[in-house]
């Protein structure tokens, strides 16, 4: 169990040094489930939080979980949802990481109840499905607007009667290796600053996304893209880094709760989309790959809410990337709403009764911070930094990345949502695939003969770097170049990006990184936020040039890349993956060709259903 | 792990010490006060009768909530305290334990009475040996044996409430007949919205749908949660109103008001 | 804009200070927003929780004005004006820094909770439950563990019963297992003794602080107490089963 070996280690390492098979870094549900996996093989495992346990991104997570179950219309199907998982991802998904997705989603959501979640049920006792963007049919298993809460909490009920270790509020900055295997990680304790050590077989990923690159975001403070850090300085490949997802519906006022978001589960339960002229703005925007099962005319709309089946789905609920597009099309041509965002209505389509039931959240939410009622007026929104589709290059199967002893799983990951995720995939994600990278963990540690070796010269080098913010005795907080980073990304590597500004962001990034090695911080270390942010600075910055780099070298649009100096898909370019890898001390950029699908699963996504 | 000790700027042990800035003390002041003037009123109420041939719990088809069931006892034996010779005696002690244990009445009385707490986030008495309800306090799981006399009691009151529109002239109304009438209507809607009679009518079950009787239990139970949620509100104008019922009667009986016959 | 003093708590469990602090506010900023601004300009070593900003995670738990509250979920607009707004720790845990409690003793609880343990499923693995089978458990599931209600709790906040009272969060965790439709396992001995239910004397006051408006005391605690009185303190259901034990002798 929890084995605290420092006095073994010596006085090379001052700080407490810990000794586990497994060690998972990140408490989110992709996190808990690998670490529930790997501690089911039989191994000790170690699970690292940078927050309280509980708190993690999953939480936030409101509209639900996308699986086949096909409980609410039996025409669904793993095929559907691996078909409806590409054509959102714009084709450049890892068709096996989307194939196991849609095929296992179902148990892991099974499973679940099994341990204790309560999903919304359907009239004859089964768990209950939800409309959703890019899904065909009603899909997302969910509990009212706050699904993730479910199934964190359900997790991490699991885990604590499982005996894994939980190290709490702990950040890691450093990926140790022997060679070229992972040996371990370095951290520190928030609450005391102090440094410690964990000794491991095998780590794995699972720390979500970068969203606080950017100044609009619906990610709190953790989304520092930690994990994309860590691997890409261990030498792991990341791969989709260019495509960012901005979520259409972010609260715009007040000011202070920008970014805040609105569940999708609104659109799904019926909310509709107007512009400042009252019009039903989505039909001008339906793509020629939905137009055949999309409706084009309000009347059709209509009857599909009403529950007529023969009827096409609203354009409400196209892809997230379109939605959004649209959405920043209508406020930059005039016809946004005031605080330049437009209006989601739910009052005029829902009962009061009903809004309350299925969306308790949302009605809260505005209720107490815009002064709004949900049930009587429409929401203003705005698209909102939400989550990464890139990540760290990994195997399907396993959950390995390219560094032996390493895995990635959840938002950290990359391949499984290709250019753009559909909402619900990524809480069915973080369960498939937190459990493939638990049991691919459990598997490597297993056959390695013995403990890898902490190189203690390199730890101490890491130790020393994280102090370093309190020896200058001048320069800028963290604060201020988080806040300038924020505001350049958002600038230039926006939702609408092009050559010349992305050419302007490299240079930005560099005169940042230059500003940050100079970053101070005052006060102790304990729980210091000044130091913290600090540190989260340095992935804050290699991850926010991966994206620039990606960026400018997909010239094409697709999905949630949106280049105006190349606005059509092109052919060529589904046919690749941008590659980031570290070579020396240089970020490089590589394009690498996609898998090749098998024919039986090509013909899946052309069909018309 | 413990509490650790607080820096002194933030301790808030100490009675009444807070930093919260709002009228915290309002609620127990008046609750407090409130409460007490029933207690002086009905105590002194119940030991008063009044004269054995005209006594002030009755009046024509009118009787006293206090005294409802009547037990007339002939001969109160001698060594028996003068003061204590009332009929009110076999009565009082079922709605007075109901509401005694009653969970609405424990949150009042022990922020009001006991201060612990006497608000939410406000200091208590330094120190004091706490128990909860796990010491003396223990009787307060006694609730459920008051409820079912409780219970029994309501029809006895609705039986008076009916037979106070029948005066010795036939049917009537008078304005006594409506006070007797709307005071077991308050009772039972404070009785019938009571958190243990809540539980067992079907907050005991886990499963609403596994059976028919279960499927009926969750319609009740239904019900009477949305009527407990106000269970506070019943408390307080079941109480004001049986209080009420018997000055009405005594006033009427003592000859000082005269009953209006509507009809 | 306009200018508001702020009084904030800078210290340890040792010692500190409440340090006043102007800060300029915006229509619509919560406290939190404000304690942001304070780290971003005046302060940037002051220590605070925070994780969502959206009333969701439960991390940012503080005592505003000397009531316990989530600072991302209090706008500053709804304060009353004049009076400095104050912002302290919890105040049921050993504080470590500034804002931030140790609140470690909440997941050492939860350990001690049986879990969940389900009875069979049907044959195709899967359990049916009706939606009015679950709303009651739903209302509890619904904590986001900010541990205001363990912070206003005076079991714990004024009488350090935290060895003999997991305080109201783990109630809520205990009713939402015993009132589950498929959960086996009883829990009432463990409630009256170890979990000592008992020293609630249901004042409500966790109730009143709960950011998801879960009734908890009426909805969970109640109800737990009632099945406690079930067990051992109802002389109806004591008779019952005597009966039931006189008229099924052991057949089964």
């Amino acid at each position: 169990m929890k084995e605290k070996v420092s006095d073994r280690v010596g006085s090379a390492f001052g700080g407490e040094t810990y000794e586990q098979d497994v060690i998972v870094i990140g408490a989110g549900g992709a996190g808990l489930r690998a670490a529930i996996e790997a501690r089911l093989q039989g191994l000790s495992v170690g699970l690292i939080c940078k927050s309280l346990l509980g708190k993690a991104h999953t939480v936030m997570a409101e509209g639900g979980a996308a699986a086949a179950l096909a409980y609410v219309d039996n025409r669904d199907s793993w095929k559907v949802h691996f078909r409806d998982t590409l054509r959102g991802g714009k084709f450049l998904n890892n068709y096996k990481m989307a194939l196991l997705h849609a095929q296992e989603a179902p148990d892991r959501i099974k499973e679940l109840e099994a341990w204790g979640a309560l999903f919304d049920r359907t009239e004859d006792g089964r768990i209950l499905q939800r409309n959703f963007g890019g899904h065909r049919f009603p899909r997302l298993a969910h509990v009212g607007d706050r699904t993730g809460l479910e199934i964190i909490r359900t997790l991490q009920d699991k885990a604590v009667h499982l005996g894994i270790d939980v190290y709490m509020e702990c950040t890691i900055t450093k990926l140790l290796k022997d060679g070229d295997k992972i040996s371990g990680a370095l951290g520190y304790w928030r609450t005391t600053g102090e440094s410690v050590l964990f000794k491991a077989k095998a780590i794995v990923l699972a720390t979500g996304g970068f969203g606080k690159a950017y100044r609009v975001t619906s990610n709190s403070w953790e989304y520092t893209g930690d994990g994309h850090a860590l691997a890409y300085h261990a030498g792991a490949d990341l791969i989709d880094m260019e495509f960012v997802q901005f979520h259409p519906t972010g609260m715009v006022w007040p000011l202070s709760v920008k970014g805040i978001l609105v569940t999708e589960g609104v659109r799904g339960d019926g909310g509709i989309l107007k512009n400042s002229k009252g019009e039903r703005f989505m039909f001008r925007y339906i793509p020629d790959l939905y137009k055949a099962e999309t409706s084009d005319t309000e009347e059709e709309a209509n009857r599909w809410l009403a529950g007529d089946k023969s009827a096409r789905r609203p354009p409400e609920l196209l892809t997230r990337d379109v939605v959004a597009k649209a959405i920043v099309k209508e406020v930059k041509e005039g016809r946004g709403s005031p605080h330049s965002g437009v209006f989601l209505d739910i009052a005029s389509r829902r009962s009061a009764e009903d809004i309350k039931r299925k969306l308790p959240g949302m009605y809260q939410q505005f209720k107490e911070l815009a002064g709004i009622d949900i049930t009587k007026e429409p929401m203003e929104v705005a698209p909102t930094c939400h989550y990464a589709m890139g990540g760290v290059r990994v195997d399907a199967e396993t959950a390995a990345a390219t560094v032996p002893g390493l895995f990635a799983a959840g938002e950290c990951a990359g391949g499984m949502h290709g250019a753009n995720r559909l909402g619900g995939n990524s809480l069915s994600d973080l369960l498939v695939f937190g459990r493939r990278a638990g049991l691919g963990a459990a598997e490597y540690a297993k056959k390695l003969s013995s403990q890898p070796t902490v190189d203690m010269g390199e730890v101490q080098q890491a130790q020393q770097q994280m102090s370093e913010p309190f020896e200058r005795s001048r320069g800028e907080t963290a604060y201020k170049i988080i806040s300038d980073l924020q505001e350049m990304m958002e600038t230039y590597v926006g939702i609408v990006r092009e050559e010349k500004e992305l050419s302007l962001a490299v240079e930005k990034i560099q005169q940042l990184k230059k500003r940050a090695q100079n970053v101070c911080a005052t006060g102790d270390k304990a729980y210091n936020p000044g130091w913290n942010y600090a540190l989260d600075l340095t992935s804050l910055l290699t991850v926010s040039e991966a994206i620039i780099l990606a960026a400018k070298e997909r010239k094409e649009s697709r999905g949630a890349l949106t280049r105006i100096d190349y606005p059509n898909t092109e052919e060529d370019w589904g046919k690749v993956n941008v590659v980031i890898r570290k070579k020396g001390t240089e970020m490089t950029v590589a394009k690498e060709p996609l898998s090749e699908m098998p024919e039986e699963l090509k013909a899946l996504l052309q069909e018309t259903i | 792990m413990h509490k650790a000790t607080l820096p002194k700027e933030l301790e808030t042990t100490g009675l009444g010490k807070t930093a919260r800035k709002d009228k915290w003390l309002f609620e127990p002041l008046w609750t407090g006060l409130g409460f007490a003037i029933f207690v002086v009123y009905s105590t002194w109420g119940a030991l008063n009768p009044g004269p054995a041939g005209h006594p002030y719990y009755e009046w024509g088809p009118y009787l006293s909530p206090f005294f409802s069931p009547l037990f007339l006892v002939k001969a109160w034996p001698d060594w028996w305290p003068k003061i204590l010779r009332t009929p009110a005696l076999f009565v009082l002690w079922a709605p007075l334990g109901f509401r005694a244990t009653c969970y609405y009445f424990r949150k009042f009385f022990y922020r009001t009475y006991l201060l612990d707490p006497p608000g939410c986030a406000v200091g208590e008495a330094r120190s004091h040996n706490y128990k909860g309800e796990k010491g003396f306090f223990i009787y307060q799981n006694l609730h459920r044996w008051f409820l079912y006399p409780a219970v029994a009691l309501v029809i006895i009151l609705f039986y008076d409430g009916v037979k106070a529109f029948f005066f010795a002239d036939g049917f009537g109304i008078g304005v006594g007949s409506l006070v007797l009438i709307i005071e077991p209507i308050l009772i039972a809607l404070f009785t019938f919205s009571c958190n243990s009679f809540r539980h067992l009518v079907g907050g005991n079950l886990d499963c609403y749908s596994c059976s028919f009787s279960n499927r009926a239990r969750y319609q009740v139970w239904g019900k009477v949660s949305l009527l407990n949620r106000n269970h506070m509100f019943w408390f307080w104008i079941s109480l004001g109103w049986v209080g009420f019922s018997d000055f009405y009667v005594r006033m009427v009986a003592m000859g000082i008001w005269t009953d209006w016959r509507i009809l | 804009m306009e200018k508001l003093i702020f009084k904030v708590y800078r210290g340890d469990s040792g010692k500190g200070e409440l340090k006043e602090y102007q800060i300029e506010v915006d229509e619509g900023m919560v406290v939190l927003d404000a304690i942001h601004k304070l780290q971003a300009t005046q302060a940037p070593d002051l220590a605070c929780r925070w994780n969502c900003k959206a009333g969701r995670c439960g991390s940012c738990s503080a005592e505003i004005n000397g009531f316990p509250k989530l600072m991302c979920m209090t706008r500053i607009d709804e304060l009353p004006k004049g009076n400095p707004i104050t912002v302290e720790p919890m105040k049921a845990f050993p504080i470590i820094k500034d804002l931030v409690t140790d609140v470690s003793w909440n997941y050492e609880v939860n350990k001690t909770i049986p879990p969940f343990t389900p009875k069979p499923p049907e044959p195709d693995g899967t359990w049916r439950m009706q939606q009015k089978d679950i709303d009651r458990v739903q209302e509890f599931r619904k904590c986001i563990e900010c541990f205001l209600c363990q912070d206003v709790c005076h079991v714990l906040r004024n009488h350090n019963k935290h060895s003999q009272f997991i305080g109201p969060r783990f109630l809520i965790r205990v009713a939402s297992l015993e009132m589950h439709p498929l959960d086996t396992v009883d829990r009432r001995e463990l409630l009256k003794d170890q979990f000592g239910i008992g020293f609630c004397n249901i004042t409500k006051c966790c109730t009143e602080v709960c950011p998801e408006r879960i009734t908890i005391t009426d909805n969970a605690i109640i109800p737990l107490k009632e099945r406690v009185v079930d067990r051992y303190y109802d002389p109806l259901a004591w008779l019952i089963r005597q009966l039931k034990r006189v008229f099924k002798p052991s057949a089964k």
